[in-house]
């Protein structure tokens, strides 16, 4: 049985699988009735909108039905019975699981004790491979992956977007800039991996440093909670807010990424640029989870 | 004889009849071993243990014998976490009848505890902790959090 718990455990060939299958799905050339019959289950115990509803509108599209429990069903249904328990007895009622759950880890446990597939649709901070796939799924759109110069700009402490990416982009030879503000510095931890991996990881005070080396921009959301007060967020988020006037001179084919819902690191002006993929980047997602789905069910 | 030669080294245990002797141990890592191989207090095994023994070969080390317990293979390899050193020797009849030293397992399950507190494997579920262990230490099979070092201090 195949399970999507983490890019790390995709590998490269995988990875090349789904995104060539999105981009057919893309086209139009794919079967809208290759799921009829197939019921999905969307089991979350965290509330996500976003990701439950593109899974849904994936699994329609596949001509799929789907079984929706948000986070407070989910928790009320699980009360005092443990996740595996939960997993095996939905497990009964469906084709495949998605699952979203607060706990690291919680979708690799899922994989052990469901008989259908599990994908991971994000497990507390740790993977959330549908997000990572539709990265570089619109990185790929504009350009090929291999050797690009990628910068990451925002939390990457935290930001477990940001640590799937460089994990799948590490597998193509990108050299990775980061620009965070202090303490949301990526892991140390996950900076020797990379660099071990064979990735150069190049550490930048501010955005101007390194702009006009950059194929893709990927930007993260620098959350308020990190800080003490209102005043100090605003300090450090006004000065990593990206600008029309920071973007020029960019590489011609150079664009902006944000895995959304953003704030104020994206100033709006910028979504009228020609290198603004944020929305086509979140749009994507039916067409790579609709490739997953097909991945894991046929 | 063996009976000599450690009663010429001064060593307070005496020689057992039947059991194993895990020898080489890291110096001061006897009582962990003890615990990865699951003896604790209320285990019945007769054991002698002697720590910081002067040896030839790693300088200082400790020392476990237990009496009348045979441990196999997959029991002790999981000590060389700690002591990777260490030689597991079989006694029969007073006499080393099987000497071997002690090969890394590919994983961990069931002795460390993850360090992260929001991994799954912290929680009430029906598993055991597991790490898969990689050059660069033993990382979660869960969460993917990697310890790379002092290990004893995650045993469980
Ligand atoms: N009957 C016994 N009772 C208790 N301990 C024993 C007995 N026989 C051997 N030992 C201990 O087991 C270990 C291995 O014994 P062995 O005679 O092989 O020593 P060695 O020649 O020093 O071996 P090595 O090369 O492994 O150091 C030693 O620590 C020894 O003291
Ligand atoms: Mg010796
Ligand atoms: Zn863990």
């Amino acid at each position: 049985m195949r399970h999507i718990i983490s890019i790390r455990d995709l590998g490269k060939e995988e990875i090349g699988r789904i995104l060539d299958e999105a981009a057919a799905i893309q086209s139009r050339s794919y079967d809208p009735s290759a799921l009829k019959g197939k019921l999905l289950g969307l089991l979350f115990f965290e509330p996500s909108t976003r990701t439950r509803m593109s899974f849904a509108a994936a699994m329609a599209r596949l001509g799929g039905n789907f079984l929706s429990m948000d986070s407070v069903e989910a928790s009320s249904m699980a009360k005092g019975e443990t996740l595996a328990d939960t997993i095996r007895v939905v497990s009964g009622y469906v084709d495949a699981i998605v699952l979203r759950h607060p706990k690291e880890g919680a979708a690799r446990l899922a994989s052990e004790f469901a008989t259908v597939p599990v994908i991971n649709a994000g497990d507390g901070a740790g993977q959330h491979p549908s997000q990572t796939l539709l990265d570089l799924f619109t990185i790929r759109q504009s350009m090929p992956l291999e050797g690009i110069h990628v910068g990451l700009l925002g939390d990457l402490r935290y930001g477990r977007t940001a640590h799937s990416l460089t994990h799948a982009l590490s597998l193509y030879n990108v050299t990775i800039h980061t620009i965070t503000p202090k303490g949301l510095e990526l892991p140390a931890g996950l900076a020797t991996e990379l660099r071990d991996a064979g990735t150069e990881v190049i550490e930048h005070g501010d955005i101007a440093s390194c702009i006009r080396d950059l194929d893709v921009l990927y930007v993260t959301r620098i959350q308020r909670e990190r800080f003490p007060d209102a005043a100090s967020y605003f300090k450090v988020a006004s000065s990593y807010r990206v600008t029309p006037e920071l973007l020029t001179g960019t590489k011609n084919n150079f664009i902006v990424l944000h895995p959304l819902p953003r704030l104020d690191e994206i100033d709006p002006r910028v979504d009228e640029l020609p290198c603004a993929r944020y929305f086509e980047q979140s749009a994507n997602g039916i067409a790579v989870r609709m490739a997953m789905l097909l991945r894991v069910m046929t | 004889m063996t009976r000599e030669k450690d009663a010429r080294a001064g060593l307070l245990i005496s020689p057992i009849e039947n059991g194993t002797v895990i020898d080489h141990i890291t110096a001061g890592e006897a009582l962990n071993v003890l615990r990865i191989i699951g003896i604790t207090g209320t285990t019945h095994e007769s054991i002698s243990v002697a720590t910081n023994v002067e040896s030839k070969k790693i300088g200082t080390k400790d020392i476990v014998k237990i009496k009348n317990r045979e441990l196999r293979k997959e029991e002790v390899d999981r000590i060389a976490l700690i002591a990777p050193k260490a030689s597991i020797n079989i006694i029969r009849n007073y006499k080393v009848w099987d000497k071997k030293g002690v090969e890394i397992p590919d994983r961990v399950v069931g002795i460390v505890r993850c360090p992260n507190p929001g991994c799954i494997s912290n929680t009430n579920e029906p598993i055991q902790s597991c790490f898969l262990v990689q050059k660069k230490g033993l990382r979660c099979l869960y969460c993917d959090w990697l310890i790379t070092k002092d290990i004893t201090s995650h045993i469980m």
